[in-house]
């Protein structure tokens, strides 16, 4: 799949859209980063900077019927798939006002409404549960698809090549997206994954591999349309390999010293919003002055969703024993 | 000679005199040196939270990182014991029954280091306290140190040991302090330890709640009341005999435990008592537990969810001072 090969035209809506998505992900992440580093936030914070046009590639093609299953660095997926940024900022300072009331924190943020079934902390967690979706989705023939993201570390995990397998078998409308970040924790994936490349074990499971510049929207965009599209008329799943890394390190406070000079040199010369604003401007799709309204209010979104989390409740007594059961 | 080191470090020397000492142990788990096939430094990490750190460059070719592929590498090291669940049926169906089910001829000598506990608001699925889940299972060793000094000598037993054998170390004690020898010793498991005498009531726990109960018995003492405080150390084997005697001598026990109360160690050791020391319960067995739900991550649920000192006070107060 290369930028020069054929594509669907976005309108000017949709560009903006996407502008808006993957902007909206640099800033929540950006803007968690500096709030970490003040000691306010609790617990583990897996940014997913560097990695938007995966997440806004991918869910630009879904809609209300499609889900999605997310992983330790999950904040990208959620915003992609139209979970509150607000919300999602109060979870993550563990106030009640968050989309899981406190109780989940950056790694366990969902909104099953918007089909985003949730970031997870168990590595390879998510793929089986995009089989269950997508079996709903074939059985009801809602026309949904699943989608499970997962990390180059993922890509190892038995749960994970078991749900390719499965999804193949009978013939799911799913979609696997392996998010090769180069690292799983610090452990690289060149080394740890045995085959030259994740989509390469695409053909064991008899379904398509494809090799995505993960940095490049529109190259994500079109080839998650169309596994989606297959997916979709009933052609069975498809597996995605995103290559690109992470801007920041595996959670914040990690010194990343397996690793030197590849951030800088992707967000110098990769960028994916850099790449984006490059190539609207090139077609003349959108104008300077465009991208940066959107700029300017994403902007002010995120820093009003940082002081609300700040100034929201906390959970109460009360809160520790809900929501365990439905009825017991 | 005994100085002062980590809990963190102790396992460390634990492993390193022993790797010293038997050069078939090593030791394998993700990200145990850090960096491998990455451009920057090995031993970038030395496990997520450093405990495995220097090992790497000292003992060539006995660290090894793996891909985060528990079920094929479960052999040594897991992170976080929550991780344990892609992972399971090497440890209860292989490694524990191995020995029964081939008839005593084979052994299998692993150790499996794992964190477990909450306080660092690492949330439901990084936070849990499992060692019932392996206690129960028979074939399966399980050790829960409490101390830095208990840490070193139970983990080199844990590898001298020719069974499986679950370690579990709790993420919130790496940075607790205490005295420890310099040299190599063992620890025998299924020894609990008394660590304060009293006479008024017995408390039984383990783990980091050795600390918290502690931290009771010293409130209770200024109030007149006097706790015996036993830590298991082990769960599997169990000493039962320690557990029995100290509360015939007290007449009153608290069980205190991080884990949640159903099928629990807190749960069987009140049974235990029930069963063998009722003719000497001058009260009803408490149990002071983390409550039967996940672990909340907000810093408000998650303090309400460890058992924290006032609540073993309390639940002390009311065995010391029922009557029929």
């Amino acid at each position: 799949m290369t930028e020069t090969a054929e594509r669907k035209a976005l309108t000017r809506e949709q560009l903006l859209d996407a502008y808006r998505m993957m902007r909206a992900i640099r800033e929540f992440e950006e803007r968690v980063h500096a709030e970490f580093a003040t000691g306010e936030i609790p617990g583990f914070v897996h940014l997913y900077a560097g990695e938007e046009a995966s997440a806004v590639g991918v869910c630009s093609n879904l809609d209300d019927r499609d889900t999605i299953a997310s992983t330790h660095r999950g904040h990208g997926h959620c915003i992609a798939k139209g979970v509150d940024v607000a919300e999602m900022m109060a979870e993550i300072y563990g106030r009640k006002t968050g989309s899981c009331h406190g109780k989940g924190g950056s790694m366990h943020i969902a909104d099953l409404s918007k089909g985003m079934l949730g970031a997870n902390g168990i590595v390879g967690g998510g793929p089986p549960l995009i089989c269950g979706t997508a079996l709903a989705a074939k059985i009801k023939g809602t026309g949904g698809v699943g989608v499970a993201f997962f990390g180059d570390g993922a890509s190892n995990q038995g749960t994970t090549l078991e749900a390719m397998n499965l999804a193949s078998v009978w013939n799911l409308p799913a979609v696997f997206v392996a998010e090769n970040n180069g690292y799983a924790e610090t452990t690289s994936s060149t080394w740890s994954v045995a085959s030259e490349n994740i989509a390469d074990r695409a053909g064991g499971f008899g379904m398509p591999g494809v090799i995505v510049d993960g940095f490049d929207f529109f190259a994500v965009h079109e080839a998650a349309s169309e596994a989606i599209t297959r997916a979709r008329e009933g052609a069975g799943p498809t597996l995605l390999e995103m290559k690109f890394t992470r801007y920041f390190g595996h959670f914040e406070g990690d010194q990343q010293t397996y690793r030197a000079g590849e951030v800088e040199h992707a967000r110098a010369e990769l960028d994916c919003l850099k790449r984006f604003a490059t190539r609207v401007a090139e077609t003349g799709e959108l104008t300077q002055s465009d991208l940066e309204a959107i700029d300017a209010e994403v902007a002010a979104t995120i820093d009003r969703a940082v002081t609300e989390a700040k100034a929201a409740p906390l959970p109460d007594q009360a809160d520790l024993l809900t929501d365990v059961y439905v009825r017991y | 000679m005994a100085r002062t080191i980590t809990y963190r470090e102790a396992v460390n020397e634990a492993l390193a005199q022993e790797m010293e000492r038997d050069e078939s142990v090593i030791v394998m788990g993700e990200d145990n040196a850090g960096g491998e096939g990455s451009p920057g430094e090995m031993d970038a990490w030395g496990g997520v939270l450093g405990v495995t750190k220097g090992l790497y460059h000292r003992f060539p070719g006995r660290v090894l990182d793996t891909p985060i592929s528990e079920s094929a590498f479960i052999g040594a090291a897991i992170m976080f014991v929550d991780f344990m669940g892609v992972c399971f049926d090497q440890i209860y169906n292989q490694a524990a029954k191995f020995r029964y089910m081939f008839g005593g001829k084979a052994v299998t000598p692993v150790v499996i280091r794992t964190m477990y506990g909450a306080g660092l608001r690492a949330a439901a699925q990084h936070s849990q306290c499992l060692y019932p889940l392996f206690t129960h299972v028979p074939g399966l060793k399980v050790v829960v140190p409490a101390t830095p000094y208990d840490a070193k000598g139970l983990l080199t037993a844990a590898i001298r040991d020719d069974d499986p054998v679950i370690f579990f170390e709790h993420k919130a004690l790496y940075d607790m302090a205490g005295p420890v020898p310099e040299e190599g010793y063992a620890l025998p498991f299924g020894e609990a330890n008394v660590v304060r005498e009293g006479n008024d009531v017995t408390i039984v726990t383990l783990g980091r709640m050795v600390h918290t109960s502690l931290e009771a018995a010293q409130q209770l003492a200024g109030a007149g009341v006097q706790c015996e405080v036993v830590d298991l150390r082990t769960t599997s084997p169990l000493d039962e005999d320690t557990v029995l005697e100290s509360v015939e001598g007290t007449g009153r026990l608290v069980v205190v435990d991080e884990a949640n109360p159903r099928c629990s160690v807190a749960a069987d050791i009140s049974a235990l008592v029930a069963r063998k020391a009722f003719g000497a319960l001058r009260a009803p067995i408490e149990m002071v537990t983390a409550p039967h739900t996940p672990v909340p991550f907000s810093n408000t649920l998650e303090d309400l969810y460890v058992p924290d000192a006032q609540r073993i006070a309390n639940a002390v107060k009311a065995v010391a001072e029922w009557a029929r």
